[in-house]
């Protein structure tokens, strides 16, 4: 329960969760910190949709290669945090 | 009516040169057309590099008003269809001219063009199109304008699946002369994916590499974008001999499939079958294939799915190479560039290798040819090209 209310708090979690939830169309209730892209039913195609998305959410250019390393809502936001981090 | 059907012309235009020689010198050494991408402004997209067709004029092959009027990516279907009917010796008189074909593959059809109007009138704000637009961006441009310059009267169209176009173009053609519907057939395929929206929307495919095209090699990163055209001389064994020509081998397969699974991920079993359908369309059996020129793009994802399916089609003794490490994936132009490759290996008794290759990878466990040609005097070889949307097409040439 406490990992559902971290993703819809207000921080990078919870805009990463509405980002995942309006992408895939599903409920953001739905998605957790923990839950993986497999859990989501999120395959390749959604993967650099919700990308996509997250870089316009972030104004952030992800990497291909560090892209291809992730495979869950824990490592998506790890991923944000150090490219904004990186851009201040 | 069952014919043989010989190849008895090549023309290729591609980041390797502007002719069938070039095309093969640099197959043969190993040498990489892939470099900085010149066609769009540095900086514009994510990846840096492509394979672009070097030194390309448009203005030493077409007079001023010809060029106006093509598409770059029907420039490069007329440039090697001449030069593929000249390499043949065929002569399309008007009867000849009747009883052919042109077939021809292209993914994009004239994006630089539609590219280009498109920015007149979103950016310049121009409230008009240019006039030339339409004919010019069909995916048929190309094979209408082959058509044009022969007098090619019979069935002449063009097939837009994406990766596997020109494999599908070249495999309709091959069915027609076959089964006697033509005499023979110009087919091939042609592109030119250097505009900046369709690299931008490559790039955020994500499948593109930052650096070079390794296929097969643990360190790959993706594919590399290439652009050109290839095209080939259809015609019956039996024509070919009784005017004498040259002939570089036999189309003697066509197989095609669909995944019905997903868009854009591979899948081994899929890739299989349109091997095997090509393979029962030749009346051959797996471990008959000395040489797989393999789809081989180079993505994290395709190389092992299509070294599961050759092994399971055609054991683990055959040679696989992916010339798309020299020429790059020129998309609806692979899969007849990669069909001139072939023809040419078979024809020189040497396989081109698979180029950029660092490190192997356990789950590409094949002999990729890494790095240096291979002679081998190989009688059967598959030609593989596979489609987002799922779909499969694979080619068996013969050497004579």
């Amino acid at each position: 329960m406490s990992d559902e209310l971290t993703c819809q708090a207000s921080g990078i979690a919870g805009r990463v969760a509405r980002v995942i939830a309006k992408t895939q169309h599903i409920p953001v209730e739905s998605i957790t910190i923990d839950s993986t892209f497999e859990q989501l039913k999120i395959d390749s195609l959604d993967g650099i949709n919700i990308l996509f998305a997250i870089e316009g959410e972030f104004d952030i250019d992800i990497p291909d290669d560090a892209a291809r390393q992730i495979r869950s809502v824990r490592e998506m936001v790890e991923g944000i945090e150090k490219l904004l981090a990186a851009k201040t | 009516m069952t014919r043989r059907v010989a190849v008895t012309g090549i023309g290729v235009i591609s980041a390797l040169g502007r002719s069938r020689g070039e095309f093969w010198d640099a197959l043969k050494s190993a040498r990489c057309g892939i470099g900085p991408m010149t066609l769009v402004p540095a900086g514009s997209v994510r990846f840096e590099n492509g394979a672009e067709v070097p030194d390309y004029r448009a203005a030493n092959y077409f007079e001023e008003k010809e060029a106006a009027m093509l598409d770059r990516f029907a420039q490069f279907a007329l440039i090697a269809a001449r030069e593929a009917v000249a390499d043949s010796g065929i002569a399309f008189d008007d009867a000849l001219g009747e009883a052919s074909a042109v077939v021809t593959g292209s993914c994009l059809g004239g994006k630089t063009t539609e590219d280009e109007g498109f920015r007149g009138l979103y950016e310049l704000k121009s409230t008009r199109f240019p006039p030339l637009s339409i004919p010019k961006a069909m995916a048929n441009a190309g094979a209408s304008r082959i058509s044009l310059e022969y007098g090619i009267r019979g069935p002449v169209y063009t097939i837009s699946t994406a990766c596997s176009s020109a494999n599908h173009a070249i495999g309709q053609a091959f069915w027609m002369v076959r089964g006697g519907v033509v005499e023979a057939a110009i087919a091939g395929g042609s592109e030119a994916p250097f505009s900046l929206g369709v690299l931008k929307a490559w790039e955020a495919m994500r499948v593109v590499s930052p650096d070079t095209c390794r296929p097969f090699s643990k360190d790959r990163r993706g594919l590399i974008l290439g652009e050109g055209a290839a095209m080939l001389v259809l015609e019956s064994l039996e024509r070919a001999r009784a005017r004498g020509a040259r002939v570089y081998g036999e189309i003697a397969g066509f197989g095609m499939s669909s995944d019905a699974f997903h868009l854009t991920q591979p899948l081994a079993a899929g890739a299989a079958r349109a091997m095997r359908a090509a393979l029962y369309d030749a009346r051959i059996e797996g471990p008959a294939i000395g040489y797989v020129n393999a789809h081989g793009t180079g993505t994290p994802a395709n190389d092992p799915a299509e070294v599961e399916a050759i092994r399971a089609v055609c054991g683990d003794r055959v040679l696989v190479s992916s010339t798309k490490s020299m020429h790059g994936h020129a998309l609806g132009a692979a899969g007849a560039i990669e069909a001139a490759a072939t023809l040419l290996a078979l024809d020189n008794e040497l396989i081109p290798p698979t180029a950029n290759f660092t490190e192997a990878d356990p789950a590409c466990n094949l002999d990729v040819v890494p790095n240096i040609a291979r002679t081998a005097a190989v009688e059967w070889a598959l030609s593989n090209s596979f489609a987002f949307g799922g779909l499969n097409a694979a080619l068996v040439f013969r050497r004579l």
